[in-house]
């Protein structure tokens, strides 16, 4: 520096030279240890970079102005939550199924806000280039933001409504929950480079919106102020975990020509992946929301199928191609939904949630939204249950479906081209039969045959007995396997799952605010049946 | 309106989640509570990871620090997202006011140049240790177990480079934002004989796979002698040559020190007590780290305060071996 000191009037920065300087050459090739030890993990996958200074971190925000604008965010978010929580906004929701649906997201969604957390600490500390590390370790606090606000924005539903209040232990075991948790486990317990493909490209580029748009507009839709103003105060992170996503799909492609078919590979297991995660939001869309945004069929078209083909038609330059079985996709859009209802009715008894038919209002709606297959296929199905149920005879299932060893969805989904045939796929690894739900799944299943024998299925291991509480026994004369899983998952039967119009969530809800549990029904107890 | 005549008297059947009930009892539980217990999965993990094929993903081996129950290691200053960004958000105005003032009135440029260039010398090479420390801590919240430490030190990851770019905003208050003094600092950093112990020992704890041993290290010993030594000792020196410009800004960087080791010593405190062997291993680390730490850094503080080193350097070692003991490990 000037040693005469002259004393010039100081530079005025602007905000990108700024950050530029703040974070200029924080890192240094180390001599005294060897980089390969210090980076242990950035190699195996075989990626190929050459230059990691071309890799920028994409948000270029210095820590005080990140504070800032978070802790701005912070406080309006909470003044809100404060607010419903002083109001009893729950019983402002327009009725006790919603309620249902926001069971479905505290207990399968937050723990995968904290595996991204997770995922990215570990990447935060793994990737050898500073921008990548730093992009890393903010979206890292980012989704733990997400994890804390989900719990808060929803801890005040727990104080009135069952089935929350074991969520994080019912994440780990329950039957059901493991096609979230096993999804995000997936993209942990691979490299950095699939990791960061798989959630901040494949899922948060093009799947995230789908996730956002109408669960968030299903919230506000449904009177639920906390976790609207949760969603739209993540939505700006969002954005930059988009960024994210989109900037290192370029960096993998342009750094060498080798990582195109790795990233291809990634962008087809990934979106497959979160496609049939994403069948648990087409449900809840389609079934759980008293006050419908729009079907999951018309989500799917917007937000994969046009906004999805603009962006591979823009990668195609890089010699990528949309997603192997998009098409798939495509055909089910008309199914998913439906399907998925069906079998959650069925095993409503081994849910930690109530289950209820369509009303006759929503099955016209489905009419009109799925012309194609909903009055051939489910409309007969749904209206026979009813009969069944208003005879006192209704429909269930005791036994749990076999499920898909990848996706660990019950294998009941159909053929892509037959609804009317359920899809049956198998293959062989090492003398033992792994079954699949699709093709998707089974293509995933045979790259990497070692890594999803390790699956954690928990119908298997409830045949297998490993689902009991410790010191249950087995060769007691009154045992019954269902019942002692269904106690180490923590669901407790008559209270947690079943039939909504038995549901004690459904019962308190009429009496405590004088409307039906269900608005398309009516009242199921006298306490709304007097004043309405 | 019905329904607010009703709904204002209804009871809730539970207070709270049932992991925090069985902890604390039916009671509504804090926010810091709701998301840094039990929130990790513990059981029924998917997969062997293929960067650990004999570990989890969550995987208590992964210190030979044992606990009965990880939760025990919770933050004294219970920060959640929403606290910590806020209490930073709120240090970073008042910081804000003090780097204003010192820009417009060229607080820093205006000290003597010999004052200005061991400013350079003694701070700006510590924008490279506090990135350092940023990827020592990351590590910690990558590999540790149980969200009470792991979120914790992301905070602290995320802190480390926002006092990495504190000291470079002094390096421009210095340079008049040409950035010459950051390229100074670097090849300080990288080159000079001088800062290489320190560098060397960085390196070291980059290569350190226990992240309770790397967080006893960076947090404790290493910080312990680096804190007290720039921002107080230094910090004195200069200010009997040429007041207390510098100061002003130092402060924040001493202030957040010791809130943070708040957490540093409830952690090593109580994972201490647990049993016999953690204090065993835990002093252990201590004494090898500190030792080391303060071995790399007498050169340097002889350079900087001549022969007010080894006094300022016993002082220091003394303070952080009185810490040490009172956390419960044999110095
Ligand atoms: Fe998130
Ligand atoms: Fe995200
Ligand atoms: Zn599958």
């Amino acid at each position: 520096m000037a040693a005469d000191g002259d004393r010039k009037p100081a530079k005025k920065l602007n905000l990108k030279e700024n950050y530029a300087l703040l974070t200029r050459g924080l890192g240094w090739e180390p001599s005294y240890q060897k980089k390969e030890d210090i980076f242990r993990t950035v190699d195996f996958e075989g990626v190929k970079i050459h230059d990691w200074d071309k890799w920028e971190d994409p948000f270029r925000l210095t820590m005080d102005a990140y504070w800032k604008y978070q802790g701005e965010k912070e406080r309006k978010l909470y003044a809100i939550i404060d607010a419903f929580q002083q109001n009893n906004g729950q019983f402002n929701v327009t009725d006790v199924r919603y309620v249902q649906a926001l069971k479905v997201f505290l207990n399968g969604i937050v723990g995968l806000e904290y595996a991204s957390h997770r995922g990215f600490n570990i990447l935060g500390r793994e990737l050898p280039g500073v921008g990548p590390r730093i992009a890393a370790q903010m979206q890292a606090i980012d989704e733990l933001r997400h994890a804390t606000t989900q719990i808060h924005a929803i801890s005040h539903y727990n104080r009135y409504f069952e089935g929350m209040a074991e969520f994080p232990h019912q994440f780990d075991r329950v039957w059901y929950l493991s096609i979230p948790k096993s999804f995000f486990e997936d993209a942990v317990a691979s490299g950095p480079f699939e990791f960061i493909v798989a959630i901040s490209f494949a899922f948060e580029y093009v799947l995230t919106n789908l996730a956002f748009m109408p669960w968030m507009s299903g919230a506000a839709f449904n009177g639920d102020m906390s976790t609207v103003s949760f969603g739209f105060s993540a939505q700006s992170d969002e954005a930059r975990h988009m960024t994210l996503g989109i900037e290192v799909i370029k960096f993998l492609l342009e750094q060498d020509p080798a990582n195109v078919p790795l990233v291809q590979k990634w962008i087809d297991k990934w979106f497959w992946r979160g496609y049939r995660l994403l069948a648990l939001l087409a449900t809840m869309m389609d079934y759980m929301l008293p006050k419908r945004v729009m079907s999951w069929s018309e989500a799917w078209t917007i937000y994969y199928e046009e906004n999805g083909g603009a962006l591979f038609s823009d990668l195609a330059r890089y010699g990528i191609k949309p997603p192997k079985y998009a098409d798939v996709t495509v055909k089910e859009k008309h199914r998913v939904s439906h399907e998925m209802w069906s079998v959650f009715y069925t095993v409503r008894d081994a849910l930690g949630f109530p289950i209820w038919l369509p009303s006759k209002e929503e099955m016209d709606w489905f009419s009109e939204k799925y012309p194609e297959t909903f009055d051939r296929y489910y409309r007969p199905r749904f209206e026979y249950w009813r009969e069944l149920e208003d005879k006192g005879t209704p429909f269930r299932s005791s036994t749990l479906p076999k499920l898909c060893q990848v996706c660990q969805w019950p294998c009941l989904y159909t053929e892509p081209d037959d609804a009317s045939e359920f899809v049956h796929r198998q293959g062989e690894y090492q003398g033992e039969i792994f079954h699949f739900c699709s093709d998707g799944c089974s293509d995933i299943f045979h790259d990497e045959p070692e890594k999803y024998v390790h699956a954690w299925m928990p119908v298997h291991q409830i045949y297998q007995g490993n689902c009991f509480k410790e010191g249950v026994d087995p060769s007691a004369a009154d045992f019954n396997p269902m019942a002692a899983a269904l106690d180490y998952m923590g669901i407790k039967p008559g209270v947690d799952g079943g039939s909504m119009r038995d549901h004690v969530d459904a019962q308190r809800w009429e009496s405590w605010t004088a409307r039906p549990a269900n608005m398309h029904e009516g009242a199921i107890t006298d306490a709304v049946r007097k004043t309405t | 309106m019905a329904v607010e005549i009703r709904t204002n008297g209804v009871k809730p059947v539970r207070n709270t989640f049932g992991h925090l009930a069985r902890r604390f009892g039916d009671k509504p539980a804090t926010r810091y509570q709701e998301i840094a217990y039990d929130v990790q999965p513990e059981v029924n993990l998917h997969y062997k990871p293929l960067w650990d094929p004999d570990g989890e993903i969550y995987d208590r081996r992964r210190t030979v620090v044992t606990m009965r129950d990880w939760y025990a290691l919770k933050d004294p200053r219970q920060f959640y997202y929403g606290s910590y960004t806020t209490t930073r958000a709120k240090q970073q105005d008042a910081l804000d006011r003090q780097l204003d003032f010192a820009e417009k009135r060229d607080l820093l440029r205006l000290l003597p140049d010999e004052v200005r260039e061991s400013i350079v010398f003694a701070l700006l090479p510590l924008r490279h240790y506090e990135w350092g420390a940023n990827m020592s801590n990351c590590h910690v919240a990558a590999y540790g177990y149980g969200t009470a430490v792991t979120q914790a030190a992301i905070m602290v990851t995320t802190d480390r480079l926002g006092m990495a770019q504190h000291l470079s905003r002094i390096g421009l208050l210095l340079d008049g934002n040409t950035g010459e003094s950051l390229s100074i600092g670097r090849s300080l950093w990288i080159d000079e004989p001088l800062w290489q112990g320190l560098r060397r020992e960085v390196e070291a704890l980059f290569v350190t796979r226990d992240w309770f041993e790397v967080l006893v290290a960076q947090n404790l010993a290493a910080d312990g002698l680096v804190y007290p030594l720039f921002y107080q000792q230094f910090d004195q020196h200069v200010a009997a040559r040429a007041g207390s410009a510098l100061s002003s800004l130092t402060d924040y960087l001493l202030r957040w020190y010791e809130e943070t080791a708040k957490w540093v010593d409830a952690t090593i405190k109580t994972a201490a007590a647990e049993n016999p062997e953690n204090r065993e291993r835990i002093s252990q680390w201590f004494r090898n780290w500190r030792d080391r730490m303060a071995q790399a850094l007498r050169p340097l503080s002889q350079s900087l305060l001549g022969d007010a080193s080894e006094q300022a350097l016993a002082a220091v070692l003394a303070q952080l071996d009185a810490r040490a003991a009172k956390l419960g490990l044999t110095v």
